[in-house]
């Protein structure tokens, strides 16, 4: 037996639970546990400069290792920075812990210094979250946090300790084991024979993969049944990676900023096999209209998402991997000529256009020379607006966990921080962060803590001086009143970047952008790459807000 | 293959009453009832005591049948905290005893 303090025991119960790096801002209330930190000869400290940076870090991370990582942030705004960071990932399913410290039990409610109800304001946007009351919670409740973050459909839980649970005493008999995600449900295998039936008896089906088969770890499973099946494969953004771009099944991105073929394919499916996706409705436009004649197979972790967008005929509720285990064996080897050849025909007659490809001061020729100068084994992080769709439909991405993208929020300010996570999960890799100016300035103070770990994060810059993709949703559909989204002035960033200490060069300035470019992304360390970007170009085909996949825009 | 998430009227549907066993803790109410105000879905009473020592409650909820119900229960069984939940219809006696105090 052993005596120690709350804080201590939590530095224990997270080395145990094998965290090895937490992001985070100290402050009052979370100083005991810092304190504790500061003992720990496992776990490294990473300073951020504003808790929603040290959110991002921590889920950067997590989007590399697929574990739950941490973050600490301290009470009241402290805690408020975090928000963002959570509800992105509950929006995206990401698994994080975030640890906060809160005033001392007996100030709770007393509108004390700093004190925020971040319990009460976290409720929606995390998957659970816990106030601990007393030091003897907290052997249950840390391996708690974790099991619920990693098991099932995956999420961030929050976990609010105040000061004095911090530094209560406590005698420690035995530690618990460290939390490892519940077993999932077992699957209804008369579902997934109805569901191999019907794929074996389909004459147009489409293969739709989101986010969940990342998770699970499903994509090998995946493309093995696209395979199998004979399946043009369609991903969200969520999912890309999962099946190679140059497979050929795979079809792109459905949605919004889809290729035109591809919403046309999706129009013309007889059956739909939905494989951890949600039907959110920037993949599916309006819809009542998506996928009119088709009958829908839907397969997800998460029994509240089968039957709420779109009424499956045939729902599975399990493990993406294993239902795909399941189904395997079911599915007969179709060649599907006809289905094929018509899809590819589509392919040719509506294909993504990507002018000016070759000219890598254009925004599509620029993200092919990054490309070219990276191999797969190289992580791409975006922030939020044109740059990341752009980015969504021309990187060849071929394996999952190689793109991070905030799908479900859409937050600008995700890029960079979440690069930073990603270089800190595996230091090995060259983690490139495709932002655009507005993005960058929401979380610009984190190039220091870039420059404090020395990670091997490149930030492509593709500078448009403007909110570009709010610029061009007003001249597309406010009348070209194009307000409040073009920036008075150019701002520095080269300079910036220097004096954070982040070398810096301007991709404009260079008579071969190529080469510079490929020197820029093999040198070791962080870098900037500042590229301007014409206003004027925006992101095609488009389809307009609540308007059908099938009537697009441009491209 | 209707869209089910858009937001219905609730008036002219018949009632049902939602029986869920709970962990018994300060925060719990908060977590059920921010699923029914978010989605505005309208909680026409609620009713909440300990079961015995047993370190659970109960909770009865008399709502609205539409067309999300079975969405709202997914959701909550999806709760951590929420242990199960169970489906009476309107005639469910728990209600009827209770009004005589809200005349
Ligand atoms: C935190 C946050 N605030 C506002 C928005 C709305 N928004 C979406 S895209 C965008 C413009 C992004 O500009 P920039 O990062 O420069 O990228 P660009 O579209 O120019 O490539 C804005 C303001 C958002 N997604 N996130």
């Amino acid at each position: 037996m052993s005596q120690m303090t709350g804080a201590q025991l939590i530095v224990r119960l997270l080395e145990r639970q094998g965290v090895r790096t937490i992001a985070g801002v100290p402050g009052g209330a979370i100083l005991p546990l810092y304190d504790a930190l500061s003992g720990s000869e496992l776990i490294h400290h990473v300073l951020a400069r504003h808790e929603q940076g040290a959110g991002f870090i921590a889920q950067g991370m997590s989007r590399i290792s697929g574990r739950p990582e941490v973050c600490f942030a301290s009470s009241g705004p402290g805690a408020t920075n975090l928000v963002t960071a959570i509800a992105d990932a509950k929006l995206d399913s990401i698994p994080m812990v975030a640890i906060t410290g809160q005033v001392p039990l007996s100030m709770i409610g007393t509108d004390a210094f700093q004190e925020v109800d971040i319990y009460g304001m976290s409720i929606p946007i995390t998957k659970h979250n816990f106030l601990v009351r007393h030091v003897s919670e907290l052997p249950t409740v840390i391996p708690e946090a974790f099991r619920i973050a990693m098991s099932g459909r995956p999420g961030p839980v929050l976990v609010d300790i105040p000061k004095d649970v911090q530094t209560a005493v406590i005698d420690v008999e035995d530690l618990p084991e460290p939390a490892r995600p519940a077993a999932a449900a077992v699957i209804d295998l008369g579902a997934v024979e109805i569901a191999a039936k019907m794929i074996n008896e389909a004459e147009q089906p489409v293969l739709y993969l989101g986010g969940g088969v990342v998770h699970s770890g499903a994509a090998h499973q995946a493309v093995t049944l696209a395979e199998q099946g004979g399946l043009p494969t369609t991903m969200t953004l969520m999912a890309l990676g999962a099946m190679p771009t140059d497979h050929p099944l795979s079809i792109g991105m459905l949605g919004m900023h889809g290729a035109r073929y591809t919403n046309f394919v999706l129009q013309e499916a007889d059956l739909l096999i939905c494989v951890g996706a949600r039907f959110d409705d920037r993949a599916i436009g309006k819809t009542a209209e998506f996928c009119p004649k088709a009958k829908i197979i839907h397969i997800d972790i998460d029994p509240s998402e089968l039957h709420k967008i779109k009424t499956a005929h045939v729902a599975i509720a399990g493990d993406v991997a294993t239902v795909l285990d399941a189904l395997l064996p079911r599915v007969k080897v179709m060649l599907r000529k006809r289905w094929l050849s018509h899809v590819e025909g589509l392919r040719s007659r509506f294909p993504l256009q990507m002018p000016d490809r070759e000219n890598p001061r254009s925004h599509y020729g620029l993200i092919h020379a990054v490309a070219e100068a990276l191999d797969d084994d190289a992580v791409i992080t975006t922030d939020v607006g044109q740059h990341q769709m752009w980015v969504a439909q021309a990187y060849p991405f071929r394996r999952s966990r190689q793109w991070l993208t905030s799908g479900g929020l859409g937050t600008m300010g995700f890029g960079m921080p979440v690069a930073i996570g990603a270089a800190l999960a595996d230091r090995e890799r060259t983690v490139v962060c495709f932002s655009g100016d507005g993005s960058l300035q929401m979380n610009i103070q984190e190039l220091g803590t870039l420059a404090d770990e020395n990670l091997n994060v490149k930030i492509v810059l593709m500078n448009n001086n403007s909110l570009g993709l709010v610029y061009q949703q007003q001249k597309l559909f406010y009348g070209k009143r194009t307000y409040a989204s073009k920036y008075a002035r150019h701002t520095d960033f080269i300079r910036i970047a220097e004096g954070f200490g982040i070398p810096a060069m301007d991709l404009d300035a260079h008579e071969d952008p190529r080469a510079a470019l490929a020197e820029a992304l093999n040198a070791p360390g962080p870098c900037l790459i500042h590229a301007s970007i014409d206003r004027e170009e925006f992101v095609y085909p488009m389809v307009a807000p609540g308007a059908a996949n099938t009537e697009m825009i441009g491209g | 293959m209707e869209h089910v998430a858009e937001p219905l009227q609730q008036a002219g549907f018949s009632k049902v009453i939602l029986e869920l066993e709970v962990n018994n803790h300060a925060g719990v109410m908060s977590h059920i009832c921010g699923l029914f105000a978010r989605r505005a879905f309208n909680m026409e009473g609620i009713l909440c005591m300990p079961i015995g020592d047993s370190g659970r409650s109960r909770i009865w909820l008399l709502v609205f049948e539409d067309q999300r119900l079975e969405q709202m229960i997914r959701q909550l069984e999806k709760l951590v905290d929420v242990v199960a939940v169970a489906r009476h219809g309107a005639d469910h006696a728990v209600f009827e005893r209770l009004e005589e105090f809200f005349r």
